[in-house]
């Protein structure tokens, strides 16, 4: 589904990304995982050119994301991105915010988008929430219409990107689950994250890095029962 | 003291024509400036270079020199340069659009820039061009933030109005004048569309207090 050759960023003269080679099937769940700083999050940038990468090539569906021939937006309509800070248009309600792309990006007819994001909201259990402002609403379910925002695209790919990390504890889990959902109905998603538990019990594969560098890339209960490098062993150590 | 109101009761209707004059003037050159700022913005903000020494240079003049010496150069010099016979009017209106875009186009520029940039990598992110990102999104949120500068300037740009008086507008200021040659009094007429100026600004503050106020809906929580 989308491949990275040879992936490396730098920012001025630092380096943050080197040579990162990994290819993500469809209907996969990789989890990014790796102490902060270690570049995860560029990572996941690059895949939808939020980033631009200094060198090495970002294939999605054989065409090169990097090549300035490809057109990056219609790309992107195929690629969703969950934030940290979850990004929602404050000036629009709850069902403006998942109908807008599809309405101005793709062209899809306005009563089809709405009925299409009324069906998103239910999924993640907020339909009596489409005419509140995000302003209104808690971190917790602010991620939630984020996840519907970008599902509203019609995505073939899902990216995640700490999408728990600013939450209130007690908000975790009705994201985790939505998410959890979500790859149930075979979604292919990459998810930097901290939750261990998410990692270990939803992804198919662990990619673990340090220093910009992709140290380890394995199945979950392999890696976080016996790590092959000595860093992700006491990475895991701190954490776990 | 030696005021007599009472003379300058026939020419009342005379000056009250000026507000008409002075608001059209304003309106026209507030549109004019407001476009041009918004597109100066874009240019300020853009990737491409020449844009933004384009914009920055346009700025640094209409900022950099007196707004009465613009006036008067396209008043005076355009006649004599192109032989076209510009009317006071237009040559007022393109030298205070022209001029209030320079400091609108500062207002927008930062406005735009405290909008959270995640804002924008929302919008990239689910593959809206960037006219529409611009026009729907960023835009939209800039003009709330900047409302009250923005009110500022249409203040600014009410008062310095006065100064197209300078050439034979006839303006509200124009006509005090007028009238207080023809009856060799200049202070009541002076005094009574000093009131009249002050009215106007009252009454643009309190728009601009109403327009924030509803802007403001999408913040309740």
């Amino acid at each position: 589904m989308i491949k990275v050759d040879n992936l490396t960023k730098k920012f001025g003269n630092n380096e943050v990304l080197r040579n990162i080679s990994t290819e993500i099937a469809q209907g996969e769940v990789v989890s990014i995982i790796g102490p902060s700083g270690s570049g995860k999050s560029t990572f996941l940038r690059c895949m939808n050119m939020l980033e631009t990468p200094t060198s090495g090539k970002i294939v999605f569906d054989q065409q090169d994301l990097t090549d300035s021939k490809t057109p990056v937006n219609k790309m992107r309509q195929r690629i969703g991105m969950v934030f940290q800070h979850f990004h929602l248009f404050p000036h629009l309600t709850v069902l403006e915010n998942l109908t807008y792309a599809p309405l101005k990006a793709k062209g899809v007819n306005k009563q089809v988008a709405q009925e299409k994001a009324r069906e998103l909201l239910k999924r993640v259990g907020l339909s009596e929430k489409e005419a509140a402002y995000p302003n209104s609403l808690s971190g917790g379910q602010k991620q939630r219409v984020a996840i519907a925002r970008a599902l509203a695209m019609e995505p073939e790919l899902m990216l995640f990107d700490e999408p728990t990390s600013a939450l209130d504890p007690e908000m975790v889990k009705e994201v985790l689950d939505v998410m959890k959902d979500l790859a149930k109905s075979g979604m292919t998603m990459v998810v930097v994250t901290h939750e261990m538990g998410f990692a270990r019990e939803v992804a198919d594969r662990i990619l673990f890095l340090d220093h910009g560098v992709l140290l380890e890339e394995g199945n979950p209960v392999e890696f976080f029962s016996q790590p092959k490098t000595a860093r992700a062993k006491d990475f895991l150590d701190k954490i776990l | 003291m030696n005021l007599d109101f009472s003379q300058i009761t026939p020419y009342i209707p005379f000056m009250l024509e000026g507000i008409w004059v002075t608001l059209k003037f304003v309106a026209v050159a507030l549109i004019v400036g407001f476009i041009l700022g918004t597109l100066l913005a874009l240019c300020k903000i853009s990737n491409i270079k020449p844009l933004n020494w384009f914009a920055i240079a346009y700025t640094s003049i209409f900022r950099g020199t007196p707004l009465i010496l613009q006036l008067m150069t396209f008043y005076f010099a355009i006649p004599q340069l192109t032989g076209y016979d510009i009317s006071p009017f237009l040559s007022a209106v393109l030298a205070f659009g022209l001029n209030s875009a320079a400091y609108i186009s500062e207002i927008i520029r930062a406005g735009i820039q405290a909008v959270d940039k995640g804002q924008t990598e929302a919008a990239m992110a689910l593959g809206v061009p960037y006219r529409q990102m611009m026009k729907d999104i960023i835009l939209p949120q800039a003009l709330k933030n900047i409302l009250p500068s923005l009110m500022n300037e249409v203040i600014t740009l009410t008062k310095e109005s006065a100064l197209v008086s300078t050439i034979s507008v006839l303006d509200l200021m124009r006509r005090a004048q007028v009238v207080g040659a023809d009856i060799y009094r200049n202070f009541e007429p002076l005094l009574f569309v000093g009131l009249i100026y002050w009215i106007m600004v009252f009454g643009l503050s309190t728009i601009g207090k109403v327009l924030e106020r509803r802007l403001k809906v999408s913040d309740q929580s």
